[in-house]
């Protein structure tokens, strides 16, 4: 499997020392009971670029637990992401992680 | 309608189904609604001399009053999210969402429009035979998602799933068409997705 683009941007913030010094910011899809669950993964897969096996995996931990992180890295790049998954309709949204 | 048909061309998919008369007025209907709740909404923008001079646009800084298009355009962030963590440099909550939303809005209307516009647009408004291309089927699922959740809002669609309403129930025809939307939504993505349904 392709290395999944969401690490990849958390993984370059780490070893940038500008940025070190701030938590990397995370987007979360919430389970909602509306959004059928093929769509959440095609979403996945045609937004981030993600495999269809790591799309399902998150498709079925929002299902499962309620929630995932589905990418992480900065605040400015993780406001594109929830705007782009709003505007596919799902249920997003952004906090810098713990 | 019946199931949707993948055929792999030269020039890529294509996705072919066909309309009754009713479905087609059915469809028409609930997209110009969705429309028209985004076009109210992005009339609340307020009006601004920068954003003539620099084309840069705001939206509103407050979510909708309104339930449905709360659903269709939530908060970018959820103070009340278990593990939710404080906000950087003090900022509100809801003071942050605003300043989100104000900035990514319009955006995200444009996108919901654009792939309302284009089922209306490939949409036969007589119903009969049609034939998507993979965009115009990625602009379908999206659309019809939307049309999904503002029809999920009013009819309150749980965890559960959307509860069986007796037959005389007034929004049991509702029902019926959120279910209709669900399945065409489901096998045009399995098509997208090249599995057979």
């Amino acid at each position: 499997m392709a290395a999944s683009a969401p690490t990849k941007p958390a993984d370059q913030r780490l070893t940038d020392p500008v940025d070190a010094v701030d938590s990397p910011w995370v987007t979360i899809v919430w389970d909602d009971p509306v959004n059928l669950m093929n769509y959440v993964t095609y979403v996945f897969q045609t937004l981030f670029g993600y495999s269809e096996p790591h799309a399902t995996k998150l498709m079925l931990q929002v299902h499962n637990e309620g929630k995932a992180v589905v990418t992480a890295g900065s605040r400015e790049s993780m406001e594109i992401d929830v705007a782009k998954l709003h505007a596919a309709g799902l249920w997003a949204s952004m906090q810098q992680d713990a | 309608m019946r199931k949707w048909k993948r055929v792999d061309t030269a020039d890529g998919p294509r996705f072919r189904s066909e309309l009754e008369p009713h479905e087609a007025a059915l469809l028409h209907n609930m997209i110009d609604s969705v429309l028209e709740m985004l076009d109210g909404r992005q009339a609340q923008s307020p009006a601004d001399e920068l954003e003539a001079i620099t084309g840069i646009r705001t939206g509103p800084s407050a979510p909708p009053a309104d339930d449905t298009l709360a659903r269709l355009l939530p908060d970018f962030y959820r103070a009340d999210a278990p593990g939710a963590t404080e906000m950087p440099d003090g900022i509100g909550p809801a003071d942050f969402n605003g300043a989100l939303r104000s900035v990514h809005e319009p955006a995200i209307i444009d996108a919901k429009r654009e792939a309302a516009t284009r089922m209306r647009d490939t949409c036969p408004r007589d119903g009969g035979r049609l034939e998507l291309t993979e965009a115009d089927a990625q602009a379908w699922i999206a659309a019809v998602n939307d049309i999904r959740l503002a029809l999920g809002t009013i009819l309150g669609v749980g965890a559960g799933g959307p509860d069986l309403l007796p037959v005389d129930h007034p929004l049991a025809g509702h029902l019926d068409v959120y279910h209709w939307l669900t399945a065409l939504q489901e096998y045009l993505v399995l098509g997208l997705m090249g599995k057979r349904a």
